[in-house]
């Protein structure tokens, strides 16, 4: 079952782009079905069905595809950030050609994703990661305006230098080890060489830059803040969550294995970010930049609770990944529904804006509580994992440093809700209205489900949470 | 084994070459020639096919590409070019140091070649690798293809309409307003669109 979620959505963007008229218009339901499609199959399929084989053609369905309970929480964050992102794009985006170029690649973006999470070999790997790349830089530019284009460069840049090492640790992995399979490499790595070392280090380095990790999150604000509305949520949603974090809990758990010289790595890298982006949000004027900021800093607690090597901080790092690609496409949305109504992202000529948008700015209040980690809400439950993970493995510091963390992240985010929502509504904006349905909709869906993931923790964390744990074997 | 000592010597010049030439003509060309160099090798290490994919795709169909894009570019003055030349040599002017140091550490110290390889797997055919054993990688690259075709459909498709448009008004003796594409009126594509010649 799990090449259908890459064969359907392939055939149908194939059959989209027929040339027949009416099909055009197939667009954007076909996408909206594959959401709630995906969605449903993430919640409700057993396990063992999605490693069956359900249809077979002429052998080529017979892929190399495995679905764990770490794949099935990105398959259901990429079809909640595909369903967020379609709505907004469609409420933004003014040209019908531009809708359906936009729904086309969104579509191919999903399949990338897809494929990333579900593959077991390195080649494999690399080779969807290409495709959620070059749907990305395409995707980032898709205004054609000065700001998306040079932002998309930079994406495309680094994102080639993250590639080729990349592909320089797999041709070493291959020359060593004999193989690209997961299985085969983890199996390798078990008397390494200082080949396989310098490969390992060269790979997650590549994987860092995807993920837009301190130091190598140059590209990360200007892509996100210059990207359309739309993609924008799909970038910080989903997009550098699947090509790089998740790639590295795969990689690591899986491949690499926690060696004291990984878990180092880790948790200084993840401290590091979650400072560095804690601090730069806090001085940022636009919007989007300083929720870039806070997505780089946020991705820091993933990578931190991972560095444990603990099965609570892999479970942690999970959970919050969930949560995060939930409150951050929340925020990304309402900064979306803030740039509509208004023209501008620039916070500081803002104020007063919940009176007019009191829905945007309710929703608005929910998503900075949960990344702030506020209880009851969900980011609160992930954080307190995160915390407890890296103070019982002994990493006291680093505990107090996330701690002290997010004291800035709570200061950030009070100082845009002042700037952005609260206070007196400024004479130029008393005119605005609230966002557009299209808009909304998302904004109360993400909303709920931050608010229903943190009162029903514990049945999400017996559930979903604790069983991520089988990943380590 | 002199032979490709001095081939990969040539082939380490020839992507230098590429790297610090302003002029992007002959760098592109340095480009063809250091994968013309590459083919070369593999063709030595019993790698045919590879050496045919190197030559053909990367030699021959990415340098085209190159070239046409490069079509599309500003043409620069000699004046111009020369400044560029020198800005570009004092940027990169430590890096053939930095590779032949390099060369010259690597063959004083040698790279420990203390592991064992793997036992080479029995040579399949490479339909039968592709076919069989790597399907989803090709499925991957179908999808890359596609998403380069839509690349092309948003960032370059709407442009030559627009284009057209312009010229068909002031064919009709008409002044062609700005051409404005979609929701924002573009800046660098147009830039890109004035022909060298």
């Amino acid at each position: 079952m799990s090449s259908l979620l890459i064969l359907v959505p392939l055939i149908g963007v194939l059959i989209l782009n027929l040339p027949l008229g009416f099909v055009k218009r197939l667009a954007f339901p076909f996408a909206l079905a594959l959401a709630f499609a995906q969605a449903g199959l993430a919640i409700f399929s057993p396990l063992d069905l999605w490693n069956r084989v359900l249809v077979t053609f002429g052998g080529f369905e017979a892929f190399n595809l495995v679905v764990d309970r770490l794949s099935i929480v990105l398959l259901l964050s990429i079809a909640i950030v595909l369903f967020a992102t379609l709505l907004v794009g469609w409420a933004t985006l003014q040209d019908e050609k531009k809708k359906f170029d936009f729904a086309n690649l969104l579509i191919l973006a999903v399949v990338g994703m897809n494929g990333i999470v579900m593959v077991r070999d390195l080649f494999s790997l690399y080779i969807f990661l290409e495709v959620v790349g070059v749907t990305s830089f395409v995707l980032i530019s898709l205004d054609r305006d000065k700001a998306g284009l040079e932002g998309s460069f930079k994406y495309l840049i680094l994102s080639a230098v993250a590639t080729a090492m990349m592909l320089t640790a797999i041709a070493l992995l291959l020359m060593t080890t004999g193989t690209t399979s997961f299985a085969g490499v983890a199996a390798a790595l078990k008397s390494p060489s200082y080949l396989t070392v310098l490969a390992v280090s060269i790979f997650v380095g590549g994987l860092s830059i995807k993920g837009g990790l301190v130091p190598f999150h140059g590209w990360l604000p200007d892509a996100y803040s210059s990207a359309p509305a739309g993609v924008s949520v799909l970038l910080a949603g989903v997009v550098t969550k699947t090509t790089g974090i998740y790639t590295v809990i795969r990689l690591v758990t899986t491949v690499f294995g926690f060696t004291p010289q990984v878990k180092a790595v880790l948790l200084f890298v993840g401290a590091l970010s979650i400072v560095v982006g804690a601090l730069a949000a806090l001085g940022q004027k636009d919007f989007k930049r300083m929720l870039a900021y806070s997505s780089i800093s946020q991705m820091g607690y993933i990578i931190l609770s991972l560095g444990t090597g603990s099965a609570l901080g892999i479970a942690g790092a999970v959970f919050h990944l969930f949560n995060h690609a939930i409150f951050k496409t929340q925020l990304f949305v309402n900064a979306a529904a803030v740039e509509e109504q208004t023209g501008t992202r620039d916070m500081d000529v803002m104020g007063g804006l919940s009176a007019r948008m009191p829905v945007t700015g309710t929703t608005s209040v929910v998503a900075f509580l949960s990344t702030a980690g506020i209880p009851p809400l969900s980011g609160f439950w992930s954080k307190l994992i995160i915390i407890v993970a890296v103070w019982v493995s002994g990493y006291h510091m680093y505990a107090a440093l996330a701690l002290l963390a997010s004291l800035i992240t709570c200061a950030y985010f009070l100082s845009m809700q002042r700037r952005v929502f609260f206070g007196t509504l400024v004479e130029e904006f008393k005119t605005i209205k609230e966002a557009k349905l299209g808009i909304l909709i998302p904004e109360v869906v993400l909303a709920l489900i931050t608010i229903g993931v943190g009162v029903l923790f514990p049945h999400i964390l017996n559930t979903f949470i604790l069983p991520i744990q089988s990943i380590l074997g | 084994m002199i032979i490709n000592l001095l081939l990969l010597i040539a082939l380490t010049i020839g992507a230098l070459w590429s790297v610090l030439k302003a002029d992007l003509v002959k760098a592109a060309i340095a480009l063809a020639v250091t994968s013309i160099i590459l083919t070369i090798l593999m063709f030595r290490f019993a790698s045919p096919l590879a050496a045919v994919f190197e030559l053909s795709v990367c030699a021959g169909l990415i340098t085209v590409i190159f070239m046409s894009t490069i079509s599309l570019t500003k043409y620069r003055t000699p004046q111009q070019e020369e400044v560029r030349q020198q800005s570009r040599d004092r940027r990169y002017a430590a890096l053939p140091v930095l590779v032949i140091a390099a060369a010259g550490v690597l063959t004083l110290v040698g790279i420990p070649m203390n592991f064992a390889l793997p036992q080479a797997a029995a040579v399949g055919d490479v339909r039968s690798v592709l076919w069989n054993e790597r399907q989803l990688d090709l499925l991957g690259q179908m999808l890359v293809i596609l998403a380069g075709f839509f690349g092309i459909s948003v960032l370059f498709k709407s442009k030559v309409k627009a284009v057209g448009r312009a010229g068909a008004a002031l064919v009709r003796g008409e002044l062609p307003t700005t051409a404005t594409v979609g929701d924002k009126s573009q800046t660098t594509v147009p830039e890109m669109a004035e022909s060298r010649h």
